[in-house]
């Protein structure tokens, strides 16, 4: 049997990758949204639905940022209202292990499995420092080298909690010491199925150690391949097998009648997410200075990125430059060569979609990337809200199915039991 | 004026099931709210989450369940709440709950377990930031401005700088403000210590009979309501339901009998001046004598009447959440 591909819906989220100005676009906070997209991920039979999160507004030179979407709704409160309208669906909600304590999280996490029947998943982040910080009890406390080991020790002492079966513990580690008697008894799944997203050394180690999935942003096809064997090779210090941490990258896609036009559609949506204001803010981002001066169809900075990690213009959005002077040059030298604009050179390296062409064309290349381990499945993060799969249920699930590489009906009620995992 | 009526729902379940079916029966009987028990360290399902859980299954009743103000984040407290008004369409209330358990605090570790004062204080600047972050939102703050590129106005935003004893808050929510604009903030207390403190709407209060319910609602300040809460052990034979209380006791009246006397109990109340009932279900089957006997009963007796309000608040009776950032940026 060929691998079966793992498929995920991302709640549109609050990057420009979302376009709100199209007359399609719904809501962000409505419920009947979040109703929309689980639902369809369900008929497409996705196996998870999937929820990002951020504890502060971002801000772009000090200012709330106001040009993407803004605000959401809680993570585990969405999750559970979503577990009304689904059957077998998995509700997978990012949640922060710096800013939440383990037994008030542990005892939520198991509510949630309990209440949907074995469904739930969380996706570890480690957000950090004053900006987020300014939010809680604690402020920045936590610095950003025990990131990983804050989000260990609480990974660990979560799966403690849930295997006390309702009964008494006591942990002690550098974060935490507590002890008690955990408020749940076993949940279907046990230990809900955990996530990790986050791309430095030290993030990949925890996913290798303790995630049962990774949400990835490796998606061109060599990069991804580079990814899968980095992570799957860190398995086997940890007694794990390879099928036992899944790879699924976050990806989007167009689709159209031919290939040309979806090309076409692909541009038109490139453009409603790079609008004259947001290719300055973009472009910001990597030079981490205010450019509001420079003309969107003109040409680029000629100074060079300022290099202060510390002191971002962006603040609290994960970081998406490692080599800024790189990633500049490289852009300057783009920009050269095809004579763009600012706005031209950020549509074209910016976010880009990963899979355009036929639904037949797409659904050749997903099932490509995973038959050749650049991955084991896809979370797919449409731009529109909240009808942004209907075309990818209605078109490209069909024809997986048809290749025997993706499910035609659940085999199974719990999230575990749709990943293959024990 | 008629009362409004309650339910308590105090269970521990984890099955979904159960909860679907107890709120059904609440949302069927066009009860005005049902309150979901919780402590900081129940045995027990978290109670925002359970009523997020049936949040969409019903479409009437008020769901305000207890969260805990000791050993939580006033931050997380605000964000899930208004979000549980987003995925109820405006039924979503709170019943705020302190912890002075110190085994409730080893669970969480880092804090020593703080005295009664401290606690309330503490409780009262938790409801101060959560009130504070669902106004941090105008309601017309998205604006969607093709022309701009703006999807907000940010002035419409407002960081809420909250400094206080125990904690501070920069703000603004991350979620919009919720659809009632204020959710309903509820507290059970038994004496004058958190009248004045608490910015709460509605206490939940354990008068013994109808004079100390008198005393309660001329006690606490003017312009909060208050419900009684009564534990109910029903049967249509009064012997059975009796048989049925044993030695129960309680921080509430406990009641033992039949629907038609529960219906006898709550007009002589009424004259207290209370605004409703909140009725703590005895035993297993008491809920559904409630709503099948009971309510009808208080009915025909014209003591409850069910709303037409979509939202908790106006079914109460509150006025319409002002936004307090709305108002400073217009004087
Ligand atoms: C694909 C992807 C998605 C992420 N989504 C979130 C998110 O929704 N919320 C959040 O706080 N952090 C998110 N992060 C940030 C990371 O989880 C992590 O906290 C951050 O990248 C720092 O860790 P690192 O140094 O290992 O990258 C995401 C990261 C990646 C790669």
């Amino acid at each position: 049997m060929p691998k079966q591909i793992i498929l995920a819906a991302h709640f549109p989220g609050v990057n420009n990758t979302t376009v709100w100005s199209d007359p399609d676009s719904g809501s962000q906070i409505d419920f009947s949204s979040f109703e929309h997209l689980a639902r369809t991920a369900e008929r497409g039979r996705f196996d998870f639905f999937f929820l990002a999160e951020g504890l502060r507004l971002r801000e772009q030179r000090g200012l709330i940022h106001d040009l993407d979407v803004v605000g959401r709704p809680d993570t585990l409160t969405v999750l559970a209202a979503l577990a009304a309208v689904t059957e077998h669906l998995g509700l997978a909600g990012t949640l922060n292990a710096t800013f939440h304590e383990p037994y008030e999280l542990a005892r939520q996490l198991a509510t949630l499995d309990h209440l949907s029947g074995g469904r739930a998943a969380w996706n570890v982040v480690t957000s950090h420092g004053a900006f987020f910080g300014e939010n809680f009890r604690r402020g920045g406390f936590l610095d950003h080298a025990d990131r990983y080991r804050r989000a260990g020790e609480f990974i660990e002492a979560a799966r403690t909690l849930w295997d006390t079966d309702g009964g008494d513990f006591a942990i002690r580690s550098s974060q935490f010491d507590i002890h008690g008697r955990f408020g749940a008894p076993r949940s279907p799944q046990g230990h809900p199925v955990i996530l990790q997203a986050g791309d430095s050394a030290q993030g990949r180690e925890l996913a290798a150690r303790h995630a049962d999935a990774i949400f990835s942003r490796h998606h061109r096809l060599e990069d991804a391949r580079q990814f899968y064997r980095d992570v799957k090779d860190r398995l086997p210090a940890y007694g794990r097998r390879p099928d036992s941490l899944k790879i699924i990258p976050g990806v989007s896609y167009v689709l159209g009648d031919t290939d040309a036009d979806a090309q076409e559609k692909a541009h038109h949506i490139r453009r409603q997410q790079v609008s004259p204001q947001t290719a300055i803010l973009l472009l910001e981002q990597l030079w981490n200075q205010d450019l509001s001066a420079y003309d969107p169809d003109g040409p680029l900075p000629t100074a060079d990125p300022v290099l202060d990690e510390d002191d971002t213009i962006i603040k609290g959005r994960a970081g998406m430059f490692p080599d800024r002077i790189r990633t500049a040059n490289e852009w300057r030298a783009l920009a050269e060569a095809k004579k763009l604009s600012i706005r031209d050179l950020v549509i074209e390296v910016t976010g880009r979609q990963n899979f355009i062409g036929t639904a037949a064309r797409v659904a050749e290349q997903l099932d490509e990337y995973v038959q050749t381990d650049a991955c084991d499945g896809f979370i797919l993060v449409p731009h529109l809200t909240p009808a942004g799969l209907d075309d990818f249920v209605d078109q490209v699930v069909p024809l997986l199915q048809e290749r025997g590489v993706f499910r035609t009906e659940y085999s199974s009620t719990t999230l575990r039991g749709h990943l293959g995992l024990a | 004026m008629t009362l409004r009526i309650a339910v308590a729902l105090e269970d521990a379940s984890f099955a979904a099931a159960d909860w679907i079916d107890a709120v059904r029966q609440a949302d069927r009987a066009r009860l005005d709210f049902v309150t979901f028990d919780d402590r900081f360290g129940r045995q027990g399902p978290d109670a925002v989450l359970v009523a997020a859980r049936v949040a969409p299954l019903t479409r009437h009743v008020g769901l305000i369940p207890v969260a805990t103000t000791t050993h939580t984040e006033p931050f997380h407290l605000s964000t899930s709440l208004a979000t549980l008004d987003h995925v109820s369409r405006g039924r979503a209330g709170w019943q705020v709950r302190v912890s002075a358990d110190p085994a409730e605090a080893a669970l969480l570790g880092r804090r020593e377990p703080l005295g009664a004062d401290e606690l309330l204080a503490e409780a009262a600047d938790a409801v101060e930031v959560v009130r504070r972050l669902w106004d941090s939102w105008e309601d017309d703050a998205i604006i969607k401005d093709v022309a701009t590129g703006r999807f907000i106005d940010r002035d419409k935003l407002h960081y809420i700088d909250f400094d206080g004893t125990y904690f501070s808050v920069k703000g603004p929510s991350i979620v919009p403000r919720p659809p009632q604009g204020q959710p309903v903030v509820a507290a059970l207390t038994h004496g004058p210590q958190a009248w004045e403190r608490l910015d709460v709407d509605v206490y939940f209060v354990t008068p013994a009979d109808v004079s100390s319910a008198a005393g309660f609602v001329r006690r606490i300040p003017a312009g909060k309501l208050v419900f009684a809460d009564i534990v109910a052990f029903l049967d249509a034979d009064q012997e059975a339901a009796i048989r049925r209380r044993g030695a129960t006791t309680s921080d509430a009246a406990v009641f033992a009998g039949t629907p038609a006397e529960l219906a006898d109990l709550i007009a002589g109340w009424q004259p207290a001046g209370i605004a409703g009932i909140r009725l703590r279900p005895g035993g297993p089957g008491d809920l559904a004598t409630i709503t099948a006997d009971l309510v009808p009963e208080l009915r025909r007796r014209g003591l409850f009447e069910p709303s037409t309000a979509t939202t908790l608040r106006e079914r109460l009776g509150l006025p319409a959440a002002v936004n307090r950032y709305q108002e400073a940026a217009r004087a």
